[in-house]
């Protein structure tokens, strides 16, 4: 086990600048995920970590080894592939030895820890049959149980779970999870399903175009987003954007008047932006309220989603415009065709500036 | 966009090389074991491909015999060409050596473009669906199958002037009156030789166009069938500029094959000036007359000739050969 | 009947009057040739479509000849030898054309492609001088060494391409766990190429066993020769007298093999051949 720690990180191939000067500090024990749209670097980003590439400018520790040069092999980490990759002519037993074998550990070690490991993830019954004799969950057991039999410091899984089914996914997130609290190993986690990186991540780390946009626990990420990215790509279904204009305010809070929704006090920091400066207001569907309409500020709904626990109602801000997401427990007493008034969350409203930064709320709120 | 990304690269790249050489140290270990993997093969390739061709090359220029190619003397130019006593002497001035060279070009051009064609036509059919396909294709592979010298040997019985049945049949049918010569006739000969090439070679070109024709999108002959196309009209508008890139892999490795062509022709007209290749002709003065000298002379020419169709087509297809990713 | 299946019907017959055409084009020669090996001597100058009785005296003959038995034993010898040689040098060599980004791998690419087109007589002189210097003239060793010259670039060839079809995230696997390029090959890959190699060296198999200009240039005398050359070499009194008989039961000796096994690999031969000229 090893905390990992990345300066000034950088990864070129050819002529496009992949990973840009990116710092990271991954604890001793700690379960990462990487998040980020697609092409956005985070398989790079962990092939570096596993050594599969080399960092082209930057260091690379593990505890306190500078590994920029180490083939993966000495560098102590196991990597779990999105289509498993496992060894088709080998038996499960030999998939999971196999990295031992090489190691020249003696058999008898081998033996005791593969079996551990397949006790582990309750492979024990499969370990003489070969891959294609196993369901997905399973080769993704033994994809797992590879990478663990050499007792690896750092474990990184690359999307592990994209190849399965639905409710599958959900039974290996669950099995992963326990693993890491029974290992305590840290584990570096790529995937693009927002859920996985939500329940499994004590830390998550939002990546865009080569570059860390924010690092945080799943909570602070969903409740205090630094830019309106992150906002965007946390949570589902996804957060309300609409425009909105300063009309004042300092340190303490502020006011600003958005079509739709009339004027709002916020308590976010403007100081140093000036009256009329244009912003952007986010709310999260939960957030909202629907009131019925009075005077111009309505909505029309045009959609309604019933979802069993809970219901999405859509409503369209004027004709052409991105739609607005309202979500609420069932039943609803909302339906289609009706106009609506719209009623944020005061607490809850995030504003951003015009280079996408959120504003801060003011001290003492921040804290807690 | 693209632009302060490719300048931000190439700072870093910059700095890295100033830092010294980094992180590439697993690259260079796999960069290493390729060519420790690379080099048996290289060797083998030099000893049996390279360093012959170079002797060859010098040989060209020298009087080496067979059985003396350690004493041989450098003479220049003169297997090639020489002026000697009022005359022009040397394989360029050689008769036969370009009745060779054009029986060689007219073989190589005429088998090739009947092996295309017909070659299409079989894949065509084992292209459609019908009862016993996997049959047919597998009769079709039989002359492919059948090694050079056995076919030539066969079809010299079929053709025999006596006793041959193609003979029988023709004279059966009342096509001729009289058997012919089919491979001692100077206007036979060489069709002779072809037909059998032809035979023997038609599955190969039958089977790469097969393969192309099997990736060929089934929609767009849906399409053109909804809209009632004619069929033929359809094959030259869809189907073929389609298997363009795989007829042209065909058609260069055909080519070149027939260039060197010498078994078929050995085994069934022997060293007959009307059939004579350029291989026949090399290889006749190199062992049969003894002459290491003039015969390399003559395979030089013909390596010449071959290089550069090869650098031609390489130069031409090399995306359809796949050479570089 | 309406004109429309009329039209219908007379594709079909067309289409199996085609299919009869060339599947009798394809076979008759060789089922003419079995005849023939099959008939007495005394009926062999009168044209037969069948056998009216059996007589294997040609096979007899043939198989009296120690050279004829002698040739069969070198052609094996020879192209089992060489498949060998072409596919433990193909495979390491394909491993590092197929799966590593490097310098000046299309220009290896480009040689080893360059080779495969050579005119072999082009290297006669200088291949029979090298040949005779390691003192192989007249004998196995010299001829497969010669048959390297095409075997190994189409071996390389078609294996690389076999090669760049594994899965990447497979080998990195390995690579996680350890494994050097050599073992990587050994263990994770070859295991998995068994049936390209197969296909290969079936093919780089038949090339040799059919080759005939180095058979007949590198040896000397009957005992050292392969079967194409002995069958070529078969002769009468005179050139209009050849004992087509006995030629026909050895070329039919020779090629039923081939036949056999070209019938059984048939869809692996069909993608090797593929996969040696058109990539992808
Ligand atoms: N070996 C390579 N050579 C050149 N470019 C590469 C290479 N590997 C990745 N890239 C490029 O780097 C960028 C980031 O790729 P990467 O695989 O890290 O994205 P990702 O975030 O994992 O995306 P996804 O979510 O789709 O898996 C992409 O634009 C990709 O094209
Ligand atoms: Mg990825």
């Amino acid at each position: 086990m090893a905390n990992v720690n990345l300066s000034k990180i950088n990864k070129v191939f050819g002529s496009t600048h992949i990973i840009k000067d990116l710092d990271l500090e991954v604890g001793d024990g700690e379960f990462v995920v990487f998040v980020g749209p697609s092409g956005c670097g985070k398989s790079t980003l962990l092939r570096l970590i596993a050594g599969l590439e080399s960092i082209t400018d930057g260091d690379m520790h593990f505890a306190d080894d500078l590994v920029n040069d180490l083939p993966p092999r000495e560098r102590g980490v196991g990597m779990v592939f999105q289509s498993y990759a496992l060894y088709p002519h080998m038996t499960v037993y030999e998939n999971m030895a196999f990295g031992l074998k090489l190691a020249k550990t003696d058999k008898q070690s081998i033996e005791q820890r593969v079996m551990e490991t397949a006790r582990i993830l309750q492979l024990e019954e499969l370990l003489q049959r070969k891959p294609k004799e196993l369901s997905g969950g399973q080769r993704q057991r033994v994809a797992m149980g590879r990478a663990m039999a050499r007792e690896p410091r750092i474990l990184l899984f690359d999307e592990p779970l994209s190849n399965l089914d639905a409710s599958l996914r959900v039974q290996m997130r669950n099995e992963i999870a326990r693993l890491h609290h029974r290992l305590g190993s840290t584990m570096i986690y790529v995937t693009h399903d927002q859920v996985e990186a939500m329940t499994l991540a004590d830390k998550i780390v939002v990546l865009r175009d080569g570059r860390i946009e924010q690092v945080g626990s799943p909570q602070t990420l969903y409740q205090q987003p630094a830019t309106k990215f992150v906002a965007g790509f946390i949570g589902s279904p996804t957060m309300n954007f609409m425009p909105a204009e300063l009309l004042g305010g300092d340190g303490n809070g502020c006011r600003v008047s958005t079509p739709g929704l009339g004027e709002l006090a916020l308590p976010q920091d403007a100081s140093g932006k000036s009256p009329g400066a244009e912003l952007s207001l986010g709310v999260r569907p939960e957030h909202l309220r629907l009131a019925e309409a009075e005077g111009e500020n309505a909505f029309e709904i045009v959609n309604v989603e019933y979802l069993g626990n809970e219901v999405y109602v859509y409503l369209e801000p004027k004709a052409g415009d991105t739609l607005l997401i309202h979500r609420s427990e069932a039943p609803s007493r909302w339906h289609l065709g009706q106009r609506v008034a719209l009623v944020p969350d005061i607490e809850q409203v995030h504003l951003f500036d015009a280079t996408d930064k959120a504003l801060a709320v003011n001290g003492a709120k921040a804290a807690a | 966009m693209s632009t302060p990304a490719t300048e931000s690269a190439s700072q870093v790249g910059a700095r890295s090389t100033k830092g010294g050489y980094r992180g590439t140290k697993v690259r260079r270990q796999r960069v290493r074991a390729a060519w420790m993997f690379l080099i048996p093969m290289l060797v083998t390739l030099a000893l049996v491909a390279g360093w012959p061709l170079a002797r060859t090359f010098y040989f060209s220029f020298t009087d080496a015999s067979l059985s003396d190619t350690a004493g041989a003397a450098w003479i220049g130019i003169e297997n090639y060409l020489v002026f000697d006593d009022g005359n022009w002497y040397g394989i360029l001035t050689d008769p036969v050596w370009w009745q060779s060279v054009w029986n060689t070009l007219f073989f190589s051009v005429v088998s090739v473009s009947l092996e295309v064609v017909f070659g299409i036509i079989v894949a065509l059919l084992l292209n459609a669906e019908f009862k016993g396909r996997m049959l047919v294709r597998a009769a079709v592979l039989i002359p492919w199958a059948i090694p050079t010298i056995v076919s030539a040997k066969m079809w010299a019985w079929m053709l025999n002037d006596q006793f041959g049945i193609i003979n029988h049949l023709l004279m059966a049918l009342g096509l001729i009156d009289a058997p012919l010569a089919w491979t001692a006739d100077a206007s036979l000969s060489m069709w002779a030789v072809i037909m059998v090439d032809v035979w023997k070679t038609i599955p190969f070109v039958a089977l790469l166009v097969l393969a192309a024709l099997q990736m060929l999108p089934k929609d767009c002959y849906e399409a053109a069938e909804v809209d009632g196309i004619h069929p033929v009209k359809v094959f030259f508008r869809v189907t073929l500029p389609l298997i363009t890139p795989a007829l042209l892999v065909a058609v260069i490795f055909r080519l070149l094959d027939a260039l060197r062509v010498f078994d078929v022709i050995y085994v069934l007209t022997s060293n007959s000036t009307n059939t004579m290749t350029m291989s026949i002709y090399a290889r006749q003065q190199l062992v049969e007359f003894q002459d290491v000298g003039y015969g390399s002379a003559a395979s030089t020419l013909l390596f010449l000739i071959i290089a550069l169709v090869t650098v031609l087509y390489l130069y031409l297809g090399r995306r359809q050969l796949g050479v570089d990713e | 009947m309406n004109r429309y299946q009329q039209i219908k019907l007379a594709k079909q017959i067309g289409k199996w009057a085609l299919i009869a055409v060339i599947m009798v084009y394809a076979i008759f020669p060789f089922y003419y040739a079995v005849i023939t090996s099959l008939k007495p001597s005394s009926e062999l100058f009168q044209v037969d479509f069948w056998l009216s009785s059996v007589d294997f005296g040609n096979y007899a003959q043939i198989f009296s000849q120690d050279s004829f038995i002698q040739a069969i034993g070198n052609s094996i010898l020879v192209a089992i030898s060489v498949v060998f040689i072409a596919l433990l040098l193909g495979v390491t060599a394909s491993y590092a054309l197929g799966r590593v980004r490097f310098r000046g791998r299309t220009t290896v690419m480009l040689v080893v492609l360059g080779v495969s087109m050579f005119p072999q007589v082009a290297v006669l002189s200088g291949l029979f001088e090298v040949i005779r210097t390691l003192n192989l003239y007249n004998s196995p060793g010299g001829l497969i060494l010669s048959y390297t010259i095409f075997t190994l670039p189409f071996t390389v060839w078609v294996l690389t391409t076999f090669m760049r079809q594994l899965p990447m995230e497979l080998e990195e696997a390995a690579i996680m766990d350890g494994a050097t390029p050599w073992v990587t090959i050994t263990k994770v890959f070859l295991p998995l190429m068994w049936p390209a190699m197969a296909t290969t060296g079936l093919l780089a198999f038949i090339a040799a066993w059919n080759e005939f200009l180095f058979a007949l240039t590198f040896t000397l005398t009957d005992s050292q020769r392969t079967v194409p050359v002995a069958i070529a070499l078969i002769s009468g009194g005179s050139q209009h007298e050849l004992p087509w008989g006995p030629i026909m039961a050895a070329s039919v000796t020779v090629t039923v093999p081939l036949v056999i096994l070209v019938m059984i690999f048939q869809r692996r031969i069909v993608s090797g051949l593929t996969a040696g000229a058109v990539k992808g």
